[in-house]
């Protein structure tokens, strides 16, 4: 495979300053006083929309997306229909799910939209979804959030909230079709443990927008997998920042981009606090004319965020001609008294020649293609760490493979 | 009794916008059990044959025939060929990413053998033949060819050689690359095929070094896209003292 890697130390950041950084887009580790993540975004963030300009396509957190396939979600345009999406909420005894108005306290604790789609969504939203899991609550099945799309457009607000020491599993669908922006916020407690798993597989036209914030307790440990296959156009922001030390993220991601898609992944961890840490591991596979995914991976690394240990990775798995990657990873640096920080992004091609030599020892086509992006991903589930996780997403990678790699 | 037939092969390449004819009429019958050597300089079109048998889509057949057992080798697709019998060590093995040496073997020998091996006596089968041939267990777990080293690529193309028992195996410079231990071993799993007698070799070298291993019984000096000479084992040591200039002069480089 024709890889680009790296995974330069912190010791060569320090030493060196902004890095060259060897991978097949650009990537960047920056000794900075003060945060480009934050300075290259074109407004403040705000939970109002008006407070952010009409994106036309140049902006730093925009250049990457087709706005004119965002069916107006960006401009305005898009409002909300009776039949946007239909939301099903399947909890354990012990939990708590309710359906609230705008102005209730719990919402927007997590984080503030940070551009103009967030933003819009959060202006838009009528009601939201709060589901609680009270503290010390552990929780042996999952909670199920089922978002289905029923042809319109919504604006959706979630979020989901542990006490301190409670755990849980919580598994979002979203499937069917819709134009659909939203902002999930999850809160953990102190010493509190929330996996959560969202699977966008979404129909081919579905368009999906959606900032996802986390704001993880002191001990606490949160960890998102992120599995989109489906949509016309998706594009997640998954936020990380912790509300005190000792807390630890893991967010890992799958994307199995097709032709004619679009799916971006943008992804930011803000370490504000001390001895916190961080892990980052997306994979991605794209085949067919056009498609396109974009990693972007930001972590920030605060002044006073001394302890600190982070590493990001993107790795990417090209099929066929004609599909594009643009993977961004980015770490800034303001404080020297870390454990470690690190990153690699590398995107390699499936090309003939390794066609041929699995073909040359008597496996068919069809199947060598699989094997190739079976073994890729399998790399990834199994860091995921939970069994029935894992074994329903090998299902939901065969089942994708099945669909498209004939 | 299997046989491979090669009869007037010729064989092009599109190289700069240009098609340029690299095998000119090869004729060649290998038959199970036998090994022969082709010996030819750099260049004389020793991996173009190779590739033309297994179906390599960068080269074009534009005339003549291979046969196994009278079947059509060309009809074939690159995975036919392989379940018919054919197996290729290539010169320079691919690296595949995100596949496992163990989940590869597997998926291989499932395809070659057509039905999935038994797991425990299979797993057992991988073991002892990776022993065989000094190879660490956890290459198992590695991804096809990735970060291996020269030796270790060969070894595992012997691996494979072992594991599918093909009719006929062509071995492209499986012997370059490698220092005398390993060159050693892998002439050992070599011969550890050819003692079967279900296979018939076409052993590719540069060198004669490998045949002191390797017995051939027909050796056949390669030049300029085709068979110039074929004789008996005696015709490598010929080839160990007057080297290829007899017979690239005037032709090779045309
Ligand atoms: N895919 C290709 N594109 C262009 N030219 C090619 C291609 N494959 C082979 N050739 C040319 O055909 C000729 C024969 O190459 P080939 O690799 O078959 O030689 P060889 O005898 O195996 O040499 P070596 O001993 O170096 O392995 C060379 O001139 C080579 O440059
Ligand atoms: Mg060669």
């Amino acid at each position: 495979m024709a890889e680009a890697q790296n995974s330069p130390t912190l010791e060569s950041a320090r030493a060196g300053g902004p890095l060259p950084v060897g991978s097949t887009t650009a990537g960047s580790i920056a000794v900075a006083a003060e945060s480009t993540v934050a300075t290259r975004m074109s407004a403040p963030p705000s939970f109002d929309v008006t407070d952010f300009p009409v994106p036309h396509g140049r902006e730093e957190e925009w250049r990457f997306t087709p706005l004119e396939r965002l069916r107006g979600l960006h401009d305005g345009t898009a409002v909300a229909t009776g039949e946007g999406v239909k939301v099903d909420v399947q909890a354990p005894e012990g939990v708590t799910v309710e359906t609230v108005g705008r102005d209730d306290a719990r919402l927007g604790k997590a984080g503030t939209p940070v551009d103009r789609v967030a933003a819009q969504a959060y202006s838009a939203f009528e009601k939201a979804g709060v589901v609680t899991v009270p503290k010390e609550t552990v929780l042996t099945e999952p909670i199920r959030i089922a978002v289905h799309g029923e042809g319109g457009v919504a604006f959706g607000h979630q979020v989901i909230e542990l006490g301190a020491f409670a755990e849980a599993v919580v598994v979002i669908d979203h499937t069917g079709d819709a134009v659909l922006a939203g902002n999930v916020e999850y809160i953990l407690g102190d010493g509190a443990k929330l996996t959560v798993v969202s699977v966008q597989d979404w129909d081919e036209k579905a368009v999906h927008v959606a900032q996802h914030n986390a704001l993880v307790g002191r001990d606490a440990s949160f960890r998102s997998v992120v599995v989109t296959f489906g949509g016309d156009v998706v594009r997640l922001h998954p936020r990380v920042s912790y509300a005190g030390t000792g807390g630890e993220a893991e967010l890992f991601g799958l994307y199995f981009t097709d032709a004619g898609q679009h799916q971006e992944h943008r992804l930011l961890v803000d370490h504000n606090t001390p001895h916190c840490k961080s892990n980052v591991a997306y994979k991605g596979a794209l085949q067919g004319d056009d498609a396109h995914a974009v990693w972007i991976g930001d972590v920030l690394i605060e002044a006073k965020a001394e302890g600190t240990d982070t590493y990001e990775m993107n790795r990417n798995l090209v099929l066929t001609d004609g599909a594009r990657v643009d993977s961004v990873p980015n770490l800034e640096i303001e404080t020297g008294e870390i454990v470690g920080a690190g990153h690699a992004s590398a995107t390699g091609r499936f090309d003939d020649e390794q066609l041929f030599y699995l073909m040359a020892r008597g496996i068919p086509e069809h199947e060598a293609r699989r094997l190739v992006v079976r073994g890729f991903f399998a790399e990834l589930v199994q860091q995921i760490g939970v069994a029935d996780i894992e074994e329903r997403l090998i299902a939901k990678i065969e089942e994708e493979l099945e669909a498209s790699v004939a | 009794m299997a046989t491979l037939e090669i009869r007037d092969l010729h064989v092009t390449v599109e190289a700069d916008n240009s098609t340029k004819e690299i095998l000119k009429g090869v004729d060649l019958t290998v038959k199970q059990g036998e090994t022969h050597a082709i010996m030819g300089p750099n260049g004389s079109g020793k991996s173009t044959l190779a590739y033309s048998l297994a179906g390599h889509p960068k080269y074009t057949i534009t005339g003549g025939t291979v046969t196994l057992d009278g079947e059509d080798v060309l009809e074939m697709s690159v995975d036919e060929r392989a379940r018919a019998g054919l197996f290729l060590a290539m010169q320079y093995p691919v690296e595949v990413p995100g596949v496992s040496v163990s989940n590869f073997l597997r998926t291989s020998a499932t395809a070659i053998r057509g039905e999935a091996p038994k797991l425990r006596t299979w797993v057992k089968e991988v073991k002892e033949a990776m022993e065989r041939l000094n190879m660490d267990p956890s290459f198992a777990e590695r991804n096809v060819n990735e970060g291996f080293s020269g030796g270790e690529k060969k070894r595992h193309e012997i691996l494979q050689l072992e594991l599918l028992k093909p009719k006929v195996a062509i071995l492209d410079e499986t012997d370059s690359g490698l220092d005398v231990d390993a060159l050693r071993v892998v002439s050992e799993g070599v011969n550890r095929v050819r003692e079967t007698g279900e296979v018939g070799t076409l052993l590719i070298t540069h060198y004669t070094r490998i045949l002191r291993y390797i017995k051939p019984d027909h050796v056949h000096v390669f030049s300029a896209g085709r068979i110039v000479e074929s004789g008996g084992a005696e015709l490598a040591d010929k080839l160990e003292e007057e080297g290829y200039e007899g017979y690239t002069k005037g032709g090779a480089s045309e």
